[in-house]
Protein backbone atom coordinates (compact mmCIF):
# COMPACT_ATOMS: atom_id res chain seq x y z
CA UNK A 1 0.00 0.00 0.00
CA UNK A 2 2.98 2.25 0.53
CA UNK A 3 3.77 2.94 -3.11
CA UNK A 4 5.89 6.05 -3.69
CA UNK A 5 3.63 9.07 -4.02
CA UNK A 6 2.52 10.17 -7.47
CA UNK A 7 2.31 13.77 -6.42
CA UNK A 8 4.15 15.28 -3.52
CA UNK A 9 4.07 18.82 -2.24
CA UNK A 10 6.77 19.93 0.13
CA UNK A 11 6.39 23.19 2.01
CA UNK A 12 4.69 24.91 -0.92
CA UNK A 13 4.09 28.62 -0.34
CA UNK A 14 2.86 31.46 -2.44
CA UNK A 15 2.91 35.15 -1.64
CA UNK A 16 1.25 37.81 -3.76
CA UNK A 17 2.03 41.49 -3.77
CA UNK A 18 -1.18 43.45 -3.40
CA UNK A 19 -2.05 47.06 -2.73
CA UNK A 20 -2.28 46.46 1.01
CA UNK A 21 1.08 44.71 1.14
CA UNK A 22 2.05 41.07 0.83
CA UNK A 23 -0.70 38.50 0.92
CA UNK A 24 0.11 34.91 1.71
CA UNK A 25 -2.15 32.71 -0.37
CA UNK A 26 -0.49 29.41 0.46
CA UNK A 27 1.50 28.72 3.55
CA UNK A 28 3.77 25.72 3.83
CA UNK A 29 1.54 23.11 2.21
CA UNK A 30 2.94 19.57 2.31
CA UNK A 31 1.07 16.58 1.00
CA UNK A 32 1.67 13.19 -0.56
CA UNK A 33 -0.81 11.67 -2.94
CA UNK A 34 -0.50 7.98 -3.78
CA UNK A 35 -0.97 6.82 -7.39
CA UNK A 36 -4.59 6.32 -8.38
CA UNK A 37 -5.93 8.48 -5.57
CA UNK A 38 -8.87 10.77 -6.14
CA UNK A 39 -7.81 13.60 -3.90
CA UNK A 40 -10.27 16.40 -3.17
CA UNK A 41 -9.18 19.72 -1.72
CA UNK A 42 -11.96 21.56 0.05
CA UNK A 43 -11.85 24.93 1.74
CA UNK A 44 -13.57 28.30 2.03
CA UNK A 45 -13.46 30.75 -0.88
CA UNK A 46 -10.16 32.54 -1.16
CA UNK A 47 -8.18 29.91 0.71
CA UNK A 48 -5.71 29.46 -2.12
CA UNK A 49 -7.05 26.13 -3.43
CA UNK A 50 -7.00 27.33 -7.01
CA UNK A 51 -3.54 28.83 -6.55
CA UNK A 52 -2.32 25.49 -5.29
CA UNK A 53 -3.65 23.74 -8.35
CA UNK A 54 -2.31 26.33 -10.75
CA UNK A 55 1.16 25.97 -9.26
CA UNK A 56 1.30 22.21 -9.62
CA UNK A 57 -0.17 22.53 -13.13
CA UNK A 58 2.70 24.85 -14.05
CA UNK A 59 0.48 27.87 -14.69
CA UNK A 60 1.83 29.88 -11.80
CA UNK A 61 5.16 30.22 -10.01
CA UNK A 62 5.59 29.20 -6.41
CA UNK A 63 7.28 31.51 -3.92
CA UNK A 64 8.99 28.75 -1.98
CA UNK A 65 8.82 25.04 -1.35
CA UNK A 66 8.78 22.24 -3.86
CA UNK A 67 6.51 19.85 -5.62
CA UNK A 68 6.98 16.88 -7.86
CA UNK A 69 4.83 14.71 -10.03
CA UNK A 70 6.33 11.32 -10.70
CA UNK A 71 6.53 10.46 -14.38
CA UNK A 72 5.76 6.88 -15.33
CA UNK A 73 5.49 7.25 -19.07
CA UNK A 74 7.46 9.85 -20.99
CA UNK A 75 5.17 9.65 -24.00
CA UNK A 76 2.19 11.00 -22.07
CA UNK A 77 1.62 14.58 -20.97
CA UNK A 78 2.18 15.23 -17.30
CA UNK A 79 -1.13 16.86 -16.49
CA UNK A 80 -4.38 18.08 -17.97
CA UNK A 81 -6.64 20.54 -16.28
CA UNK A 82 -10.39 20.95 -16.25
CA UNK A 83 -10.84 24.64 -15.60
CA UNK A 84 -13.46 26.46 -13.60
CA UNK A 85 -16.00 28.11 -15.87
CA UNK A 86 -16.02 28.20 -19.65
CA UNK A 87 -12.67 27.14 -21.00
CA UNK A 88 -13.50 25.28 -24.19
CA UNK A 89 -12.68 27.25 -27.32
CA UNK A 90 -15.77 28.95 -28.79
CA UNK A 91 -14.16 28.79 -32.25
CA UNK A 92 -13.83 25.01 -32.29
CA UNK A 93 -16.65 22.52 -32.45
CA UNK A 94 -17.05 19.85 -29.79
CA UNK A 95 -14.93 17.33 -31.66
CA UNK A 96 -11.99 19.68 -32.24
CA UNK A 97 -12.13 20.88 -28.65
CA UNK A 98 -11.96 17.32 -27.34
CA UNK A 99 -9.13 16.51 -29.76
CA UNK A 100 -7.14 19.65 -28.87
CA UNK A 101 -4.42 18.08 -26.72
CA UNK A 102 -4.01 15.08 -29.01
CA UNK A 103 -3.62 17.29 -32.07
CA UNK A 104 -1.03 19.45 -30.34
CA UNK A 105 0.94 16.34 -29.46
CA UNK A 106 0.82 15.16 -33.06
CA UNK A 107 -1.05 11.92 -32.38
CA UNK A 108 -2.00 10.14 -35.61
CA UNK A 109 -5.41 10.90 -37.09
CA UNK A 110 -6.88 7.39 -36.76
CA UNK A 111 -5.80 7.28 -33.11
CA UNK A 112 -7.33 10.68 -32.45
CA UNK A 113 -10.54 9.50 -34.04
CA UNK A 114 -10.65 6.43 -31.83
CA UNK A 115 -9.82 8.22 -28.58
CA UNK A 116 -12.05 11.23 -29.13
CA UNK A 117 -15.05 9.16 -30.14
CA UNK A 118 -14.57 7.03 -27.05
CA UNK A 119 -14.67 10.00 -24.71
CA UNK A 120 -17.48 11.73 -26.59
CA UNK A 121 -19.44 8.51 -26.17
CA UNK A 122 -18.63 8.38 -22.49
CA UNK A 123 -19.75 11.96 -21.95
CA UNK A 124 -22.86 11.60 -24.12
CA UNK A 125 -21.58 14.18 -26.59
CA UNK A 126 -21.36 11.97 -29.68
CA UNK A 127 -24.43 13.51 -31.30
CA UNK A 128 -23.09 16.98 -30.67
CA UNK A 129 -19.64 16.50 -32.18
CA UNK A 130 -20.29 19.14 -34.84
CA UNK A 131 -21.86 21.64 -32.46
CA UNK A 132 -20.16 24.83 -31.44
CA UNK A 133 -20.00 25.77 -27.73
CA UNK A 134 -22.57 28.56 -28.07
CA UNK A 135 -25.11 25.93 -29.07
CA UNK A 136 -24.56 23.92 -25.88
CA UNK A 137 -25.75 24.30 -22.29
CA UNK A 138 -23.31 24.97 -19.46
CA UNK A 139 -23.38 21.30 -18.43
CA UNK A 140 -22.60 20.16 -21.95
CA UNK A 141 -19.73 22.60 -22.24
CA UNK A 142 -18.21 21.29 -19.01
CA UNK A 143 -18.55 17.75 -20.38
CA UNK A 144 -16.49 18.82 -23.37
CA UNK A 145 -13.86 20.18 -21.02
CA UNK A 146 -13.77 16.85 -19.18
CA UNK A 147 -13.58 14.90 -22.43
CA UNK A 148 -10.71 17.13 -23.59
CA UNK A 149 -8.73 16.49 -20.40
CA UNK A 150 -9.33 12.71 -20.35
CA UNK A 151 -8.70 12.31 -24.07
CA UNK A 152 -5.22 13.79 -23.68
CA UNK A 153 -4.45 10.84 -21.36
CA UNK A 154 -2.33 12.74 -18.84
CA UNK A 155 -0.43 11.19 -15.95
CA UNK A 156 -2.47 13.22 -13.49
CA UNK A 157 -5.72 15.15 -13.77
CA UNK A 158 -6.42 18.50 -12.18
CA UNK A 159 -9.95 19.78 -11.79
CA UNK A 160 -10.64 23.27 -10.54
CA UNK A 161 -14.22 23.50 -9.27
CA UNK A 162 -15.44 22.15 -12.59
CA UNK A 163 -19.08 21.91 -11.54
CA UNK A 164 -19.44 25.03 -9.42
CA UNK A 165 -21.36 26.96 -12.08
CA UNK A 166 -23.87 24.19 -12.69
CA UNK A 167 -27.30 23.69 -11.19
CA UNK A 168 -27.81 20.94 -8.63
CA UNK A 169 -29.26 18.36 -11.02
CA UNK A 170 -26.61 18.83 -13.66
CA UNK A 171 -23.96 18.70 -10.98
CA UNK A 172 -25.11 15.26 -9.79
CA UNK A 173 -25.25 13.94 -13.34
CA UNK A 174 -21.77 15.15 -14.11
CA UNK A 175 -20.33 13.83 -10.87
CA UNK A 176 -21.74 10.43 -11.75
CA UNK A 177 -20.33 10.58 -15.28
CA UNK A 178 -16.97 11.75 -14.00
CA UNK A 179 -16.74 8.83 -11.59
CA UNK A 180 -17.68 6.38 -14.34
CA UNK A 181 -14.99 7.69 -16.68
CA UNK A 182 -12.44 7.90 -13.90
CA UNK A 183 -13.06 4.25 -12.92
CA UNK A 184 -11.74 3.16 -16.33
CA UNK A 185 -8.13 4.09 -15.61
CA UNK A 186 -8.11 5.43 -12.05
CA UNK A 187 -5.75 8.27 -12.75
CA UNK A 188 -4.40 10.32 -9.89
CA UNK A 189 -6.68 13.33 -9.51
CA UNK A 190 -6.60 16.58 -7.58
CA UNK A 191 -10.10 18.00 -7.51
CA UNK A 192 -10.83 21.41 -6.01
CA UNK A 193 -14.25 22.21 -4.60
CA UNK A 194 -15.98 24.23 -1.93
CA UNK A 195 -18.75 21.67 -1.62
CA UNK A 196 -18.36 19.16 1.21
CA UNK A 197 -20.99 16.91 -0.37
CA UNK A 198 -19.08 16.82 -3.61
CA UNK A 199 -15.82 16.11 -1.81
CA UNK A 200 -17.18 13.07 0.03
CA UNK A 201 -19.04 11.82 -3.02
CA UNK A 202 -15.97 11.81 -5.24
CA UNK A 203 -12.87 11.54 -3.12
CA UNK A 204 -10.61 8.90 -1.61
CA UNK A 205 -8.73 11.50 0.34
CA UNK A 206 -10.05 14.87 1.40
CA UNK A 207 -7.74 17.74 2.23
CA UNK A 208 -9.35 20.50 4.26
CA UNK A 209 -7.74 23.90 3.97
CA UNK A 210 -7.84 26.88 6.29
CA UNK A 211 -8.99 30.34 5.29
CA UNK A 212 -6.26 32.65 4.13
CA UNK A 213 -3.43 32.04 4.50
CA UNK A 214 -4.15 28.61 3.01
CA UNK A 215 -2.78 25.83 5.13
CA UNK A 216 -3.77 22.21 5.45
CA UNK A 217 -6.07 21.86 8.41
CA UNK A 218 -6.84 18.16 8.20
CA UNK A 219 -6.72 15.20 5.87
CA UNK A 220 -9.59 12.73 5.94
CA UNK A 221 -9.53 9.36 4.21
CA UNK A 222 -12.77 8.21 2.65
CA UNK A 223 -13.19 4.48 2.54
CA UNK A 224 -16.59 4.33 0.89
CA UNK A 225 -16.56 1.42 -1.56
CA UNK A 226 -16.24 1.94 -5.30
CA UNK A 227 -17.83 2.05 -7.77
CA UNK A 228 -20.05 4.50 -5.96
CA UNK A 229 -23.68 5.06 -6.62
CA UNK A 230 -24.30 8.73 -6.05
CA UNK A 231 -27.94 8.22 -5.17
CA UNK A 232 -27.30 5.35 -2.76
CA UNK A 233 -24.53 7.32 -1.08
CA UNK A 234 -27.08 9.84 0.11
CA UNK A 235 -28.59 7.38 2.58
CA UNK A 236 -25.29 5.83 3.62
CA UNK A 237 -24.57 6.38 7.31
CA UNK A 238 -20.82 6.70 6.79
CA UNK A 239 -21.36 9.30 4.08
CA UNK A 240 -23.44 11.37 6.48
CA UNK A 241 -20.86 11.12 9.19
CA UNK A 242 -18.01 12.13 6.89
CA UNK A 243 -19.96 15.15 5.70
CA UNK A 244 -20.66 16.05 9.33
CA UNK A 245 -17.03 15.61 10.34
CA UNK A 246 -15.65 17.69 7.48
CA UNK A 247 -18.21 20.39 8.07
CA UNK A 248 -16.98 20.52 11.62
CA UNK A 249 -13.45 21.27 10.41
CA UNK A 250 -14.65 23.75 7.87
CA UNK A 251 -17.11 25.63 10.00
CA UNK A 252 -14.52 27.60 11.93
CA UNK A 253 -12.66 28.33 8.69
CA UNK A 254 -15.74 29.62 6.91
CA UNK A 255 -16.47 31.86 9.89
CA UNK A 256 -12.88 33.06 9.87
CA UNK A 257 -13.03 33.78 6.14
CA UNK A 258 -16.22 35.77 6.63
CA UNK A 259 -14.69 37.73 9.50
CA UNK A 260 -11.78 38.71 7.25
CA UNK A 261 -14.12 40.01 4.57
CA UNK A 262 -16.13 42.12 7.00
CA UNK B 1 -47.93 35.43 -53.47
CA UNK B 2 -48.28 36.46 -49.87
CA UNK B 3 -45.73 34.02 -48.40
CA UNK B 4 -43.24 35.17 -51.04
CA UNK B 5 -43.74 38.76 -49.98
CA UNK B 6 -43.39 37.80 -46.34
CA UNK B 7 -40.23 35.85 -46.96
CA UNK B 8 -38.55 38.50 -49.07
CA UNK B 9 -40.39 41.52 -47.71
CA UNK B 10 -37.40 43.11 -46.00
CA UNK B 11 -35.18 42.63 -49.00
CA UNK B 12 -37.86 44.00 -51.35
CA UNK B 13 -38.18 47.16 -49.31
CA UNK B 14 -34.41 47.51 -49.41
CA UNK B 15 -34.35 47.29 -53.20
CA UNK B 16 -37.34 49.57 -53.55
CA UNK B 17 -35.74 52.80 -52.34
CA UNK B 18 -32.82 52.93 -54.83
CA UNK B 19 -35.20 52.09 -57.72
CA UNK B 20 -37.60 54.78 -56.58
CA UNK B 21 -34.76 57.30 -56.42
CA UNK B 22 -33.71 56.44 -59.99
CA UNK B 23 -37.28 56.84 -61.26
CA UNK B 24 -37.74 60.20 -59.53
CA UNK B 25 -34.36 61.34 -60.83
CA UNK B 26 -35.24 60.32 -64.39
CA UNK B 27 -38.56 62.14 -64.22
CA UNK B 28 -36.99 65.29 -62.77
CA UNK B 29 -34.56 65.45 -65.69
CA UNK B 30 -37.23 64.66 -68.29
CA UNK B 31 -39.39 67.51 -66.99
CA UNK B 32 -36.36 69.82 -66.83
CA UNK B 33 -36.71 70.42 -63.13
CA UNK B 34 -33.05 69.72 -62.61
CA UNK B 35 -30.21 70.41 -64.98
CA UNK B 36 -29.08 67.50 -67.13
CA UNK B 37 -25.71 69.20 -67.26
CA UNK B 38 -25.04 68.31 -63.62
CA UNK B 39 -27.46 65.44 -63.16
CA UNK B 40 -27.72 63.52 -66.41
CA UNK B 41 -30.72 61.17 -66.53
CA UNK B 42 -30.05 57.63 -65.34
CA UNK B 43 -31.04 56.43 -68.81
CA UNK B 44 -28.29 58.46 -70.49
CA UNK B 45 -25.78 57.31 -67.85
CA UNK B 46 -26.79 53.76 -68.73
CA UNK B 47 -26.20 54.48 -72.43
CA UNK B 48 -22.73 55.82 -71.64
CA UNK B 49 -22.09 52.78 -69.45
CA UNK B 50 -22.90 50.41 -72.33
CA UNK B 51 -20.74 52.46 -74.69
CA UNK B 52 -17.74 52.43 -72.32
CA UNK B 53 -18.25 48.76 -71.58
CA UNK B 54 -18.24 47.99 -75.32
CA UNK B 55 -15.04 49.86 -76.07
CA UNK B 56 -13.41 48.13 -73.10
CA UNK B 57 -12.29 51.44 -71.56
CA UNK B 58 -14.40 50.84 -68.49
CA UNK B 59 -13.08 47.34 -67.83
CA UNK B 60 -9.54 48.48 -68.35
CA UNK B 61 -9.95 51.14 -65.67
CA UNK B 62 -11.83 48.83 -63.30
CA UNK B 63 -9.16 46.17 -63.76
CA UNK B 64 -6.31 48.57 -63.04
CA UNK B 65 -8.01 49.89 -59.90
CA UNK B 66 -8.82 46.38 -58.69
CA UNK B 67 -5.23 45.29 -59.13
CA UNK B 68 -3.95 48.26 -57.13
CA UNK B 69 -6.57 47.63 -54.45
CA UNK B 70 -5.65 43.96 -54.19
CA UNK B 71 -1.89 44.54 -54.02
CA UNK B 72 -2.29 47.42 -51.56
CA UNK B 73 -4.65 45.29 -49.51
CA UNK B 74 -2.10 42.48 -49.24
CA UNK B 75 0.89 44.76 -48.65
CA UNK B 76 -0.92 46.71 -45.94
CA UNK B 77 -3.18 44.01 -44.52
CA UNK B 78 -0.80 41.10 -43.98
CA UNK B 79 1.81 43.05 -41.96
CA UNK B 80 -1.02 44.74 -40.07
CA UNK B 81 -2.46 41.37 -39.16
CA UNK B 82 0.83 39.75 -38.14
CA UNK B 83 2.14 42.75 -36.25
CA UNK B 84 -1.25 43.18 -34.59
CA UNK B 85 -1.22 39.64 -33.27
CA UNK B 86 2.37 39.89 -32.06
CA UNK B 87 1.48 43.15 -30.30
CA UNK B 88 -1.57 41.52 -28.75
CA UNK B 89 0.47 38.60 -27.44
CA UNK B 90 3.55 40.47 -26.23
CA UNK B 91 3.19 43.35 -23.83
CA UNK B 92 6.69 44.81 -24.33
CA UNK B 93 6.30 44.82 -28.12
CA UNK B 94 2.87 46.40 -27.75
CA UNK B 95 4.19 49.13 -25.48
CA UNK B 96 7.03 49.75 -27.91
CA UNK B 97 4.98 50.02 -31.10
CA UNK B 98 1.72 51.48 -29.81
CA UNK B 99 2.97 55.10 -29.61
CA UNK B 100 4.10 54.91 -33.24
CA UNK B 101 0.67 53.77 -34.35
CA UNK B 102 -1.18 56.21 -32.13
CA UNK B 103 0.84 59.19 -33.34
CA UNK B 104 0.69 58.43 -37.06
CA UNK B 105 -2.89 57.20 -37.24
CA UNK B 106 -4.55 60.64 -36.96
CA UNK B 107 -2.70 61.98 -40.03
CA UNK B 108 -5.23 61.95 -42.88
CA UNK B 109 -3.81 59.48 -45.36
CA UNK B 110 -4.95 61.70 -48.23
CA UNK B 111 -2.66 64.45 -46.92
CA UNK B 112 0.26 62.09 -47.38
CA UNK B 113 -0.33 61.72 -51.11
CA UNK B 114 2.25 64.38 -52.14
CA UNK B 115 4.85 62.74 -49.94
CA UNK B 116 3.98 59.32 -51.30
CA UNK B 117 4.27 60.65 -54.86
CA UNK B 118 7.61 62.14 -53.97
CA UNK B 119 8.89 58.86 -52.62
CA UNK B 120 7.29 56.38 -55.00
CA UNK B 121 6.93 58.48 -58.13
CA UNK B 122 3.96 58.60 -60.47
CA UNK B 123 3.90 54.87 -61.22
CA UNK B 124 1.92 52.00 -59.77
CA UNK B 125 3.75 51.87 -56.46
CA UNK B 126 2.45 55.21 -55.18
CA UNK B 127 -1.18 54.10 -55.68
CA UNK B 128 -0.53 50.75 -54.07
CA UNK B 129 1.23 52.44 -51.16
CA UNK B 130 -1.77 54.70 -50.57
CA UNK B 131 -4.13 51.73 -50.40
CA UNK B 132 -1.70 49.82 -48.19
CA UNK B 133 -1.60 52.67 -45.69
CA UNK B 134 -5.36 52.88 -45.62
CA UNK B 135 -5.72 49.14 -44.97
CA UNK B 136 -2.84 48.83 -42.50
CA UNK B 137 -4.21 51.00 -39.70
CA UNK B 138 -7.70 49.59 -39.23
CA UNK B 139 -6.37 46.02 -39.56
CA UNK B 140 -3.57 46.41 -37.01
CA UNK B 141 -5.69 48.32 -34.50
CA UNK B 142 -8.59 45.91 -34.67
CA UNK B 143 -6.29 42.91 -34.51
CA UNK B 144 -4.59 44.17 -31.34
CA UNK B 145 -7.98 44.78 -29.73
CA UNK B 146 -9.12 41.37 -30.95
CA UNK B 147 -6.23 39.54 -29.32
CA UNK B 148 -6.49 41.55 -26.10
CA UNK B 149 -10.15 40.72 -25.62
CA UNK B 150 -9.51 36.96 -25.74
CA UNK B 151 -10.22 35.64 -22.26
CA UNK B 152 -7.05 34.72 -20.38
CA UNK B 153 -8.40 31.28 -19.60
CA UNK B 154 -7.95 30.20 -23.25
CA UNK B 155 -4.23 31.00 -23.08
CA UNK B 156 -4.05 29.03 -19.83
CA UNK B 157 -5.62 26.10 -21.64
CA UNK B 158 -3.02 26.45 -24.39
CA UNK B 159 -0.18 26.47 -21.86
CA UNK B 160 -1.69 23.54 -19.99
CA UNK B 161 -1.95 21.47 -23.16
CA UNK B 162 1.58 22.36 -24.19
CA UNK B 163 0.91 24.78 -27.05
CA UNK B 164 4.10 26.53 -28.12
CA UNK B 165 4.30 29.98 -29.68
CA UNK B 166 3.19 28.95 -33.14
CA UNK B 167 0.31 26.75 -31.92
CA UNK B 168 -0.85 29.47 -29.55
CA UNK B 169 -0.93 31.83 -32.50
CA UNK B 170 -2.69 29.36 -34.80
CA UNK B 171 -5.21 27.82 -32.42
CA UNK B 172 -5.96 30.66 -29.99
CA UNK B 173 -4.84 34.17 -30.94
CA UNK B 174 -5.80 34.08 -34.61
CA UNK B 175 -9.24 32.44 -34.35
CA UNK B 176 -10.03 34.29 -31.13
CA UNK B 177 -9.28 37.65 -32.71
CA UNK B 178 -10.85 36.76 -36.07
CA UNK B 179 -14.17 38.61 -35.57
CA UNK B 180 -12.25 41.82 -34.83
CA UNK B 181 -9.82 41.22 -37.67
CA UNK B 182 -12.69 40.92 -40.14
CA UNK B 183 -14.14 44.18 -38.89
CA UNK B 184 -10.72 45.75 -39.43
CA UNK B 185 -10.55 44.36 -42.95
CA UNK B 186 -13.99 45.78 -43.76
CA UNK B 187 -12.98 49.22 -42.53
CA UNK B 188 -9.67 48.89 -44.36
CA UNK B 189 -11.31 48.13 -47.68
CA UNK B 190 -13.56 51.16 -47.32
CA UNK B 191 -10.49 53.27 -46.62
CA UNK B 192 -8.71 51.66 -49.59
CA UNK B 193 -11.51 52.66 -51.95
CA UNK B 194 -11.36 56.26 -50.79
CA UNK B 195 -7.60 56.45 -51.15
CA UNK B 196 -7.39 54.72 -54.52
CA UNK B 197 -9.86 57.26 -55.96
CA UNK B 198 -7.85 60.18 -54.64
CA UNK B 199 -4.49 58.71 -55.69
CA UNK B 200 -5.71 58.01 -59.21
CA UNK B 201 -7.02 61.52 -59.67
CA UNK B 202 -3.50 62.89 -59.33
CA UNK B 203 -0.88 61.80 -61.78
CA UNK B 204 -2.45 58.64 -63.10
CA UNK B 205 -3.49 57.70 -66.61
CA UNK B 206 -5.72 54.79 -65.77
CA UNK B 207 -8.09 53.56 -63.04
CA UNK B 208 -11.53 54.62 -61.90
CA UNK B 209 -10.22 57.72 -60.12
CA UNK B 210 -8.48 58.80 -63.32
CA UNK B 211 -11.64 58.11 -65.30
CA UNK B 212 -13.68 60.39 -63.03
CA UNK B 213 -11.05 63.15 -63.01
CA UNK B 214 -10.53 62.97 -66.75
CA UNK B 215 -14.30 63.14 -67.31
CA UNK B 216 -14.40 66.36 -65.28
CA UNK B 217 -11.68 67.90 -67.43
CA UNK B 218 -13.56 66.93 -70.61
CA UNK B 219 -16.92 67.97 -69.08
CA UNK B 220 -18.12 64.45 -69.85
CA UNK B 221 -20.57 64.26 -66.95
CA UNK B 222 -22.11 60.90 -67.93
CA UNK B 223 -18.71 59.17 -67.83
CA UNK B 224 -18.09 60.74 -64.44
CA UNK B 225 -21.30 59.19 -63.14
CA UNK B 226 -20.40 55.81 -64.60
CA UNK B 227 -17.15 55.98 -62.63
CA UNK B 228 -18.97 56.93 -59.44
CA UNK B 229 -21.47 54.13 -59.87
CA UNK B 230 -18.68 51.63 -60.51
CA UNK B 231 -16.89 52.61 -57.30
CA UNK B 232 -20.13 52.38 -55.34
CA UNK B 233 -20.78 49.01 -56.92
CA UNK B 234 -17.29 47.73 -56.03
CA UNK B 235 -17.78 48.81 -52.42
CA UNK B 236 -21.12 47.04 -52.34
CA UNK B 237 -19.69 43.83 -53.80
CA UNK B 238 -16.76 43.85 -51.35
CA UNK B 239 -19.18 44.19 -48.44
CA UNK B 240 -21.27 41.24 -49.65
CA UNK B 241 -18.15 39.20 -50.26
CA UNK B 242 -16.73 39.90 -46.81
CA UNK B 243 -20.04 39.11 -45.14
CA UNK B 244 -19.98 35.78 -46.94
CA UNK B 245 -16.34 35.13 -45.97
CA UNK B 246 -17.21 36.03 -42.39
CA UNK B 247 -20.03 33.49 -42.30
CA UNK B 248 -17.72 30.90 -43.77
CA UNK B 249 -14.72 31.62 -41.52
CA UNK B 250 -16.63 32.16 -38.31
CA UNK B 251 -19.35 29.54 -38.09
CA UNK B 252 -18.93 29.62 -34.32
CA UNK B 253 -20.36 33.10 -33.90
CA UNK B 254 -23.84 32.93 -32.38
CA UNK B 255 -26.34 33.91 -35.07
Amino acid sequence: MDAPPKISLDGLSKTFASRSGLVTALDNVSLNIAPGTFCVVVGPSGCGKTTLLRIVAGLEERTSGNFSIRRDDRSRPLNAMVFQGDSIFPWMNVWDNAAYGLKLRGVSAPQIREIVSHYLDRTGLRRFAEYYPHQLSGGMRQRVSIARAFANDPEVLFMDEPFSALDEQNKLLLQEELLRIWEEHKKTVIFITHSVDEAVTLGDKIVIMTASPGRIKAVVDVNLPRPRNILELRRDREFGELVFQIWGYLRTEVDAARAQVN
Amino acid sequence: MKPLLERHGDRLIGVLSPILLLIVWELLVRFHWISAQFFPAPSSIAVTFVKLARTGDLWLNVGVSLRRLLLGFIIGGVPGLLLGIVMGLSRPIRLFIEPLIASTYPIPKSALLPLVLLIFGLGESSKIAMVAMGVFYPVIMNTVTGVLQISKIYFDVGTNFGAGRWKTFRTIALPGAAPFIITGVKLGIGMGLILISIAEMVGADSGLGYMIWNAWQLMDVETMYVGLFMIAFLGFVFTLLLDEIERWLLPWRAA
